[in-house]
């Protein structure tokens, strides 16, 4: 029974895909439709999914990695030299994840029907292209997690990556008054051309490895002696000195997990991409695709275990608590909900890429799962909420007709306040996805964060591959990005929720649709519960993810401090923005407080500013002076001066015609008719002649100049053509071997 | 037999008849038959090779007949593109299709 | 005789082929083309791969020429023009296609021998056909090129068919 299953496990990800091949070559014209196809698909994954989980969970001792992946060959197909192998396997991870990714799909496919205003006058007009890309993105997803590859989870990373970047560009036709600020379409362009980035750096590892292992299944990639054979040999690069083949390969593979996992200083495109609608923000940018990169850093963590106390290991902490810092004090002075999420999102990450980097691999598999659950809570909570708010700004324009064109944001939390009475199953639940992130005890988020900060303290203690500086150093940027959550956290929650409207946008702010509450309750209850799995005493999650990893010992200092931090953190943000409310017009207290520092945090470093400095800019005028190097001072000039010559001599050659020759011709005219008509003979065949030759001549050679640029493809060819023979001439006489 | 050598120099005699059309042709229709030829003289290499190689072996035929087939793709994507071309501009003259002048 | 064979089908490959680039009334030329494509038929006979000369006498004679005629007729006054039928840049195309053709004989004479006598190649296998067919459908060998081959095909049916449909609505 179990095997049976488990050879289904393919299954997963061609139910989305066929939903998605089924809305856009049919059912695109009807919405029921296409939610209900989006919806089956997404919900056979998730029963299979779930099957597989605990399937698992009920026999995990046949399925501890690394010998346990259970690969399962599908197709292999002749390609080149070698065979190209597509199939999939189960492992723990990979059950996990199929814990997690179906059922927050599912909850987020059943809130988009109410969100996109399914059945109200407000629907969006391309409903059902919307379910066909969140479907498709939801195929790419599972893929990633079956895949038992990096060759196919590659193609699965880019499925996402290109669904990411249509669904952030969903809106495309948006425009804001503000030019400054950026569009849908222009922040899908930025997160494509961003983790594009870091795509190549990954691919460039993915071909590192198969040029050393010959394969790339990951049965064989972290196998025993693979392993070793690559913590052995090594390369030596240019500026980077000589390193292992496994600590490069593991630096370009993390390059990748960087731009997909938003990771400082690739993590620029996650806030722009709340541009799209706050599902996908959700699905792909809070709980699933932004997690991949911890996934692929995780699935591949045997690789960054290779060699002991390497830079690598180093490199990814090190990265990871400071984006965790970094992005959490950003989030602290940003005033629209979805961008302070955003942040926060970039921060989690961050402790999970810092988790793995000091090796605590349980650790951090536990808080991506966890993070999944209350993130994509807290996002759906929030899309509930601006629902509620552009309803509510709807019905009052429609009372006075005044204000329909007036520019207003319903993202900005200082348009909202007050919405405690109006959305209690939105505040209710927010709140317990903020307790969750804050690390409230019992909250799921409190058991993972605490196990991370637990693994870095004793890595501290006890010794560690990396020494004890780094776990310390991790431990310290984690705990102040803890204190930071605790207090944003608590600020957006009073901003939001309580006080009085500030706007009467608010004020007429309604509680959203039963198919946006439930999943919102249901997750809350998930990012309530799901820690307890988890706890120190009864670690669950260790006993699946497998006995092989060391067990992070419960430490009561550093349960307690964060535990206080949190509380704290929260409760400061409560005296600063709960206990006397802001009123509409109030400015931000902190503000007043940290004065230019908050200007800078508002600004998110200006790291936006200096990439278009440092690397916009200069490309931008790159093309400019390559253009007038085509243009203007190389070959414009060649032919005007070409032919301005020529216009000149024909002149030349005009006058010389008119004055000297017809003088001669009339001279000799007046001397004789017989003369005369052979002069006129002369004149005609030979003196014209040459003046038009000249001038043709001219002309010709502004042709011959002209087709560099004219656009004909025909003499794009040519050129390549001839430099292709006159390429292999100088080979066939340079090489005498050929 | 017939040497192997001379069906490569037919290929690749018929192979530059080909290239030169694809060069000099105005009418696109024409480059287009051109680039057929080119296709074609490809495929007299292939199977001459399978013939004197390994004919055991079914590669070259099998990838000869591969390019039969994108041939007959690209044979009757282009003269759609060619139609459509003709339908808006009232041209096939390539010289005339030129929005990319500089 | 075969080297007779040989030479007649080279001459009507290697004509036809002239005809093809140098005519200017199209339909000629493409008469040309099923004339050239006649003699590389001929030449996969002479290889003994008698499937791909039938296949070659019935997709590209059958199809892709006649598709060609087609267009021709439907892109007509082009073809009335009385300018040439070929464009400024010819003069250099020759010279570059001549060049290229240089190098090619200067390869192919410097790697395989001219000479007549003295040839020998492996027999080819008597059902070679059923062999291509089994190659062509075997999951180990070339199923999976077929199958691209033949979603190409679809694919390309499809795009054809859109791109030069009359678009009606505007």
């Amino acid at each position: 029974m179990r095997e049976f299953f488990f050879d289904l496990t393919w299954l997963i990800p061609v139910f989305p895909l066929l939903a998605f091949a089924f809305i856009v070559l049919w059912a695109n014209p009807n919405r029921k439709l296409s939610t209900w196809a989006a919806w089956a698909g997404i919900g056979l994954s998730w029963l299979l999914g779930w099957t597989i989980f605990f399937l698992s969970w009920g026999d995990i001792h046949h399925l501890t990695p690394p010998e346990a992946n259970h690969p399962v060959p599908l197709w292999a197909l002749p390609a080149g030299s070698g065979m190209l192998e597509v199939g999939f396997q189960v492992d723990t991870l990979t059950a996990l994840m199929l814990f997690m990714v179906p059922f927050v799909c599912l909850m987020i496919f059943i809130y988009s029907k109410g969100y996109m205003g399914y059945g109200t006058e407000q629907v969006d007009p391309h409903y059902s292209r919307f379910f066909a890309y969140i479907s498709l993105f939801a195929c790419g997803m599972l893929g990633l997690v079956v895949s038992d590859s990096l060759l196919t989870l590659f193609i699965f990373w880019e499925i996402m990556g290109l669904c990411s970047y249509l669904l952030i560009g969903f809106w495309f036709e948006k425009r804001y008054p503000d030019p400054e600020r950026i569009t849908p379409k222009e922040a899908g362009l930025k997160a494509f051309l961003t983790t594009r980035v870091g795509d190549v750096i990954m691919l460039l590892g993915i071909l590192l490895l198969f040029s050393q292992v010959g394969s790339l299944s990951f049965v064989d990639l972290f196998s025993h002696d693979t392993l070793h054979m690559l913590a052995e040999k090594t390369v030596t690069l240019p500026v980077l000195g000589t390193m292992p083949v496994a600590t490069l390969a593991a630096l370009l593979l993390f390059g990748g997990a960087m731009g997909k996992s938003a990771q400082f200083p690739l993590h620029v495109w996650l806030p722009d991409a709340m541009e799209g609608p706050t599902p996908v923000s959700a699905l792909i940018h809070a709980a699933t695709m932004v997690s991949a990169g911890v996934y692929l850093v995780a699935r591949s963590f045997p690789l960054f275990a290779a060699v002991h106390g390497g830079t690598q290991l180093a490199v990814v902490a090190f990265i990871g608590a400071f984006t965790a810092l970094f992005a959490s004090t950003i989030a602290v002075a940003q005033n629209d909900i979805k961008r302070g999420l955003a942040y926060s999102t970039i921060s989690q990450l961050g402790y999970m890429i810092a988790a793995l980097g000091v090796g605590a691999y349980i650790a951090a598999v536990f808080h991506l799962i966890t993070h999944a659950f209350f993130k994509a809570l807290l996002f759906l909570g929030s899309g509930s909420v601006i629902h509620g708010v552009e309803h509510g700004h709807h019905e009052v324009a429609h009372g006075h007709d005044d204000h329909g064109e007036e520019a207003f944001d319903a993202n900005d939390m200082m348009n909202m306040g007050g919405l405690w009475s109006k959305m209690p199953r939105t505040a209710w639940t927010f709140l317990i996805g903020g307790g969750a992130l804050a690390g409230i005890v019992p909250l799921a988020g409190f058991w993972s964060k605490d196990e991370i900060l637990a693994h870095a303290w004793h890595g501290f203690q006890h010794g560690h591959d990396l020494g004890t500086f780094w776990p310390f150093f991790v431990w310290l940027l984690l705990t102040l990005a803890a204190l930071l959550t605790a207090f944003y956290t608590a600020r957006q929650v009073c901003l939001t929720f309580a006080g009085r409207p500030r706007t009467e946008a608010a004020g007429h702010a309604h509680e959203s649709p039963p198919s946006m509450t439930w999943p919102l309750m249901i997750l809350a209850f998930f990012a309530a519960t799901l820690g307890l799995f988890g706890t120190p005493w009864a670690n669950q999650f260790h006993h699946l993810i497998g006995e092989a990893f060391e067990a992070t010992p419960f430490d009561p200092f550093v349960a307690g401090l964060s535990t206080a931090l949190a509380v704290g953190g929260a409760a400061v943000g409560w005296l600063v923005y709960g206990r006397k409310p802001l009123a509409a017009g109030d400015v931000d207290p902190v503000k007043r407080w940290l004065g230019p520092v908050h200007t800078v945090l508002e600004n998110k470093y200006y790291v936006d500013e200096l990439y278009r400095a440092v690397f916009i800019r200069p490309v931008i005028w790159l093309a400019h002076v390559f253009f007038k190097f085509d243009n203007r001072w190389v070959i414009d000039p060649i032919v005007n001066a070409v032919g301005r010559a020529g216009v000149s001599l024909a002149k030349g050659m005009g006058w010389f015609d008119l004055v000297v020759v017809d003088g001669l011709v009339n001279l000799a005219g007046r001397a004789g008719a017989t003369v005369s008509s052979l002069s006129d003979v002369v004149d005609l065949r030979f003196v014209d002649r040459i003046v038009d030759g000249v001038g043709d001549l001219v002309r010709a050679g502004g042709r011959f100049l002209r087709p560099i640029q004219t656009g004909r493809v025909q003499n794009y060819l040519l050129v390549a053509v001839l430099f292709t023979a006159i390429t292999l001439l100088g080979l066939y006489v340079m090489l005498p071997v050929l | 037999m017939i040497p192997l050598s001379w069906y490569v120099l037919v290929s690749a005699a018929l192979f530059c008849i080909g290239l030169f059309g694809v060069l000099a042709r105005r009418n696109a229709v024409a480059i287009l038959m051109a680039v057929e030829l080119m296709l074609n003289a490809v495929n007299v290499n292939l199977v001459a090779f399978w013939r004197y190689g390994e004919p055991q072996a079914m590669a070259g035929q099998v990838f000869a007949l591969i390019v039969f087939t994108v041939a007959a793709a690209e044979a009757a994507v282009g003269l759609a593109l060619f139609i459509a071309i003709y339908r808006s501009r009232d041209t096939v003259a390539v010289e005339e299709i030129d929005l990319m002048k500089g | 005789m075969t080297y007779a064979v040989f030479i007649l089908f080279t001459l009507m490959a290697l004509c036809g082929g002239v005809l093809v680039v140098t005519q200017r009334n199209l339909v000629r030329a493409a008469t040309a083309l099923v004339l050239s494509l006649f003699g590389v038929a001929g030449l996969y006979v002479l290889l003994e791969a008698g499937f791909l000369a039938a296949v070659q006498v019935l997709v590209y004679i059958g199809a892709i020429a006649i598709l060609i005629i087609f267009a021709i007729m439907l892109t007509r006054r082009m073809v009335q023009g009385d300018e040439s039928g070929l464009n400024r840049q010819w003069g250099w195309a020759l010279v570059s296609a001549v060049v290229m053709f240089a190098l090619f004989c200067y390869v192919v004479v410097k790697a395989w021998p001219l000479a007549l006598g003295a040839v020998s190649a492996p027999a080819v296998p008597a059902d070679s056909t059923e062999a291509l067919g089994l190659a062509l459908l075997d999951w180990e060998q070339y199923v999976l090129p077929f199958e691209i081959a033949s979603v190409l095909l679809l694919s390309a049916m499809v795009g054809a068919v859109v791109i030069a449909r009359e678009k009606h609505d505007s």
